[in-house]
Order: structure tokens, then C-alpha cells, then sequence
């Protein structure tokens, strides 16, 4: 598993105009191999911007991003095509297929991108949904069936089915009651040790700030205001990053993390 | 010793080294390989991982399958020299394949079982329709004891929406309508010499059945799925149920406005369609049957009775109520996905149209019996 193209994600003077303000104006960050990345950020400092933009969802502004060492801001649609089947996406709402059932979610990249035949798709999606953490007789539900935990753990079956190198998470924890999504915390790192999985995860949860990523970069005021381990992050100086944190949640969550070291 | 085969068997060391990346994209590939490779009957036999440059989930799930198989035909199987990674990889498969890893089987019904099933959906879904007419009609009567419960605001909109933004298209079609039916009966008032007579056939078909009919389709397609599309999406977004817990019946807000509006905007839009409809057979009759406007006008009022246009019109309030009916009843049933916005929109049109004929061949029948 070792390779030269050690940085996966490559973000240069990233800028973003949107609805009459500069969102980003001059975002620099670098994602390497196997690293679980957190982003960051108080409402409206352009998180979800940012993902759509790695995703090549929007375009920005000015600057680049390298993807796999590709750029990705003018890239043909092949090039877009191999990056794509490279990564995989868990939506914050899930955006599961709601006319499939969970399993057919989940073997539609496989069915699409690959020329197995059916009986392996089948296993191969099967084992994913297992691997999520979920018991094969919900296979054949439907999305709408499915509570939100499994319904997040089927998302993210189906963002790792076709073994991508980089999985982008967006709010993996919203709306889970805090039990599962301590389940899904452990799920995400479990994945990740497994299968070598590269994570950019954008989240609010300091727990899954605390327990799952490596480093987290804070967005603010249109830049990376810091990218560091959270340990040295809560550290940091600057105003917005100590009212984020330092409020009496972020002390909570900090005193577990920070005894158990 | 290698070879550029990504599985190859040692037969001295009773050794299958696999090489090579054992990923997705060469997963077919390697499963056409597993089956032709030739092992000898049962004992011990070693699988070789040292060559392996790349391995994911896939691999593993492949190389534990086969392993499973081997067991399976009386060999014993060893795994040699995975690296560390890939040996996590197939601990976690091995875990898994040992669960149930089929999906559940899905029963097909038999042929009697879905007719069955069928007819008790259909029975339900009419039994909640008129459960749902109950409700709103019980609702009404109550809103109508309050006057400031009335919503003008939303009503005018409805009014706006389903009438007014609707008059070009229905002036079009109408007016083609007119022109169609005036050149089809043209054709054969030609061959008696009975050009005038179009007059009276214009009148009758257009005022007593065309206008009311096509307008009501229209309005069916135009505005019944709006309704369903609208009301299943706050019905998705749970809009519908914050209106309920703030104590607004949806029924206040949303549905009575809309019976109401479409009650009020049809037989407006049937007259317009009326108009429309008799010009274009005019114009038909003065191009081709050599009917001037003054003849056509003329006669007009005096084989057309008055009761002609009302009887047509009268059918249009109960056109109305079921297009808004089913189109509102439709909306609320949209449960859980998106596509099922678009099945009971299909429906809401499609019932919609059904139940206006139907009402159309009641009243027609109703009519004649009554001699009018």
C-alpha cells in the first residue's frame, strides 16, 4: 500500500464568491494518504461550499484542486470519471435512492462501473451491508423503512461498494442520538483501519472531532485558519476558534478526550 | 520463481501463489481464473499472498469465497504470507461470509394473491377517499360558521393560479376545437346543401359538451397534479404535520382554498372556453361553408336556447370538486419517497379524467331522462 502520491487532496488559493461576499478567499489545505481529516467551521464559513467543490459539484472562483494529482477545476469528464470512481460520497441527508431497496442502492455503483455478473454484485453488496454494521434482512427494505442510523450506515455501504481510496463524510453524525453515533464513530475508524481508507469528514460533533480524526482544518473568515490535531487545535489563539470550542459543550467533550491521553 | 499469471499453482509445494493487484477492476478476470485452475483431490493447500502488490475488499471477498469452497470439497486450507493489511481485509471477510450473506428471498405472490391484493388496495383507497371527503366536507361546514377563518389571500391565489394563468392555453385549444369540429361537419352539411345547420351543431356540441369537457381535462392535467405534486412535497417535508401541531388544519389552509378556488375558477374558464370554441367554429364556417360572421351570429341566439349553455356549465362545479378532490386527496396520500409524488400525481390526472366522463355520461343520462 505504499505509493509515492502520497497527498491526496491538494486545495491552492481556493476562492469562492456566493450570493454577494467572498465565501473562501484563499483556502490552502493538503490531504495525504490515510489521513481522517476534519473540517470545520461556524455556519455560513463555507464547509459544504467547499465539499461541492471537491466533489466538482461547483465550481470555484479562482484557484485549483488536485484530486489524485489531477486537476480538478478543468478536468474532461473521462478524467472526472476515473477521479469519481476513486472516492465516495455520504450525503448529509444520505441521498439514498428512495424507488431501491437498500441493497440495490448499494450495487448501483458496482452495477454501473463494473461487468461482474449479477451474483457477485449481489455478494459483494451484501458484504459491504454487513460491513456497515447491518443485518442482511434489511437488504431488501426500502430507504423510507429504514431508521436514520441504518439508513446513514446504508449510505455509507454504498460509499465504500466499489473500494474507494478517499470517502467524503458530510455531517456523518447529524440527527443520530448520541449511542449510535458513538456506533458510527467506531464504524467510520473501523473502515478506515480496514480498508485504508483516506476520510474528509466535515462535522459538528466534537466527539467524532475528538475520537475519529487525525487533523482538522478550521474554516473562518474566508481561510484556513488552522489545521492541526485537535489537541493542539483547542490550543490555537484566535477568537473564532476559541469560542468554538470553548464553549461548555466543547469543554465536555475536550475533558474526556483530553484525560484519556 | 513467477509467472505472469496473477494465480499460479506449485504443484511440488502443494502452493497457489497468487501476484498481482488483486482489486475490482480485475475481479472478473480472476474469477475466470479460479474456475480453469486444476488443483489435485483433496489434502493440504497453501494460498500465497507474498506477490500480492494491491488488495481490497473484493480480493479478499474472492479469496475467501475460494478458501470457503476448498474447505468445503475436503482440503485444508492455509494462508501464507499475506501482508498485514490484506490479512485485516480477510479476518473481516471471513467474519462476514460466516454470517448469512444472501439476501432474504423475496416470495413471489401468486396470480390470486395479487388480484386479491389488488381489489383490497383499490376497496382501502376508496374507503380514505371518501373518509377524506367526510373530513374536508365536516371542516367546511365549520369554516363556513366562521367568516374570519376564511382564507381570501390563499383562495384569490388558487383563483389566480388555476383560472387566470390558464386562459391562454384554454383560448387556444378551444378556439382549435371549434375549427375541427366545424370542418369535420362542414364536410357532410356540404354534401346536403345544409351549410347553415353548422350553426346549430356548433353551438350544441361546443356549449353542451366540448367547452365543459376540454377545459375540465385541461384543467385536470394543468392544475390537479399541481395540486398532488405540491401537497406530497410538504407532505415529504413534514410541513403538513407542523401546520397540525400549530393548530391549523391542513384542511383550513391548504385544501378547502383550493376545492373552493377550482369551484369557482372552472365554470369561468368553461365560459372563456365557450367563447373560444364557438369563434373558431365561425371562422371554420365563414372560410369553408361560406357562412358570414352576420348569418352565423344571427342564428345563433335563435336555435342555441340559453338553456343550452347553462346545462353545460352547470356540470362544471362538480368537474371541479372531483378534479380538486382527487388532486388534494392524491397529495396527501404521498408517503416517504419521491417517487411516489410521481405515481399519485400519474394517478390524480388519470382518476381525475375518469371521474369527469363518467359525471359527463351521468349528467348526459340524467339530462335525457329529464327531457332537457
Amino acid at each position: 500500500m505504499n505509493r509515492s502520491d502520497d497527498v491526496i487532496i491538494e486545495i491552492k488559493k481556493l476562492k469562492t464568491y456566493l450570493g454577494g461576499t467572498w465565501v473562501h478567499k484563499g483556502i490552502n489545505l493538503t490531504v495525504k494518504r490515510g489521513e481522517v481529516l476534519g473540517i470545520v467551521g461556524g455556519s455560513g464559513s463555507g464547509k459544504t461550499t467547499l465539499m461541492r467543490q471537491l466533489l466538482g459539484l461547483a465550481k470555484p472562483a479562482a484557484g485549483s484542486i488536485r484530486i489524485f494529482g489531477q486537476e480538478l477545476t478543468s478536468a474532461s469528464s473521462d478524467t472526472l470519471l476515473a477521479i469519481q470512481k476513486r472516492w465516495g460520497v455520504l450525503f448529509q441527508q444520505n441521498a439514498l435512492f428512495s424507488s431501491l431497496t437498500m441493497l440495490e442502492n448499494v450495487s448501483f455503483p458496482l452495477q454501473e462501473h463494473t461487468q461482474l455478473n449479477h451474483e457477485t454484485i449481489v455478494e459483494l453488496a451484501m458484504l459491504k451491508i454487513l460491513m456497515a454494521g447491518l443485518p442482511s434482512d434489511s437488504a431488501i427494505k426500502y430507504p423510507a423503512e429504514l431508521s436514520g442510523g441504518m439508513q446513514k450506515r446504508a449510505g455509507i455501504a454504498r460509499a465504500i461498494v466499489l473500494d474507494p481510496e478517499l470517502i467524503f463524510l458530510d455531517e456523518p453524525t447529524a440527527g443520530l442520538d448520541p449511542n449510535t453515533a458513538s456506533g458510527f464513530d467506531d464504524l467510520i475508524l473501523n473502515l478506515q483501519r480496514t480498508m485504508g481508507l483516506t476520510i474528509v469528514v466535515i462535522t459538528h460533533d466534537l466527539d467524532t472531532l475528538w475520537k475519529v480524526t487525525n487533523r482538522v482544518a478550521f474554516l473562518g473568515e474566508g481561510i484556513v485558519l488552522c489545521a492541526d490535531k485537535m489537541s493542539n487545535l483547542i490550543k490555537n489563539k484566535h477568537p473564532l476558534i476559541q469560542e468554538f470550542f470553548n464553549g461548555p459543550r466543547g469543554r465536555i467533550a475536550a475533558s474526556g478526550y483530553l484525560s484519556d491521553e | 520463481m513467477t509467472t505472469a499469471e496473477p494465480i499460479h499453482y506449485q504443484a511440488d509445494a502443494r502452493k497457489v501463489v497468487c501476484q498481482g493487484d488483486w482489486d475490482l477492476s480485475h475481479l472478473p478476470q480472476l474469477q475466470l481464473l479460479l474456475t480453469k485452475i486444476a488443483l489435485p483431490r483433496g489434502g493440504e493447500i497453501t494460498i500465497d499472498g507474498h506477490a500480492v502488490t494491491k488488495m481490497d475488499s473484493s480480493g479478499a471477498w474472492l479469496i475467501g469465497e475460494w478458501q470457503n469452497n476448498l474447505k468445503k470439497q475436503g482440503y485444508v486450507v492455509h494462508l501464507q504470507q499475506f501482508s498485514e493489511q490484506a490479512q485485516i481485509l480477510l479476518n473481516i471477510i471471513q467474519k462476514n461470509l460466516g454470517e448469512n450473506i444472501s439476501p432474504p428471498p423475496l416470495k413471489p405472490l401468486g396470480w390470486l394473491a395479487i388480484v386479491g391484493q389488488y381489489s383490497v388496495f383499490q376497496l382501502q383507497e376508496f374507503q380514505e377517499y371518501l373518509a377524506f371527503i367526510g373530513r374536508l366536507s365536516f371542516e367546511a361546514l365549520r369554516v363556513i360558521g366562521h367568516p374570519h377563518q376564511w382564507r381570501c389571500k390563499a383562495l384569490a391565489t388558487v383563483i389566480y393560479r388555476t383560472g387566470f394563468q390558464g386562459l391562454p392555453i384554454i383560448a387556444v385549444l378551444s378556439f382549435l376545437i371549434g375549427v375541427v369540429l366545424a370542418y369535420q361537419m362542414g364536410i357532410q352539411l356540404k354534401n346536403y346543401g345544409a351549410n347553415i345547420f353548422i350553426v346549430d351543431l356548433i353551438g350544441l356540441s361546443v356549449l353542451r359538451e366540448f367547452g365543459p369537457l376540454i377545459t375540465a381535462i385541461m384543467v385536470a392535467g394543468r392544475t390537479g397534479s399541481a395540486f398532488t405534486a405540491q401537497l406530497g412535497m410538504m407532505n415529504l417535508n413534514q410541513e403538513i404535520d407542523a401546520l397540525d401541531t400549530m393548530g391549523v388544519t391542513p384542511a383550513e389552509l391548504l385544501l378547502l382554498p383550493r376545492m373552493a378556488g377550482l369551484f369557482i375558477a372552472l365554470p369561468l374558464l368553461a365560459m372563456w372556453s365557450d367563447i373560444f370554441g364557438v369563434i373558431g367554429g365561425m371562422v371554420m364556417s365563414n372560410n369553408m361553408l361560406g357562412i358570414t360572421w352576420y348569418d352565423f351570429l344571427e342564428r345563433f341566439p335563435r336555435v342555441i336556447p340559453l338553456k343550452t349553455l347553462l346545462l353545460g356549465l352547470g356540470k362544471t362545479p362538480v368537474f371541479a370538486l372531483i378534479i380538486a378532490s382527487v388532486g388534494c386527496f392524491q397529495g396527501m396520500r404521498v408517503k416517504n419517497s419521491a417517487e411516489s409524488v410521481g405515481l399519485n400525481t400519474t394517478k390524480s390526472v388519470v382518476l381525475s379524467i375518469f371521474f369527469i366522463i363518467v359525471a359527463d355520461a351521468l349528467f348526459s343520462i340524467i339530462f335525457s331522462k329529464l327531457k332537457l
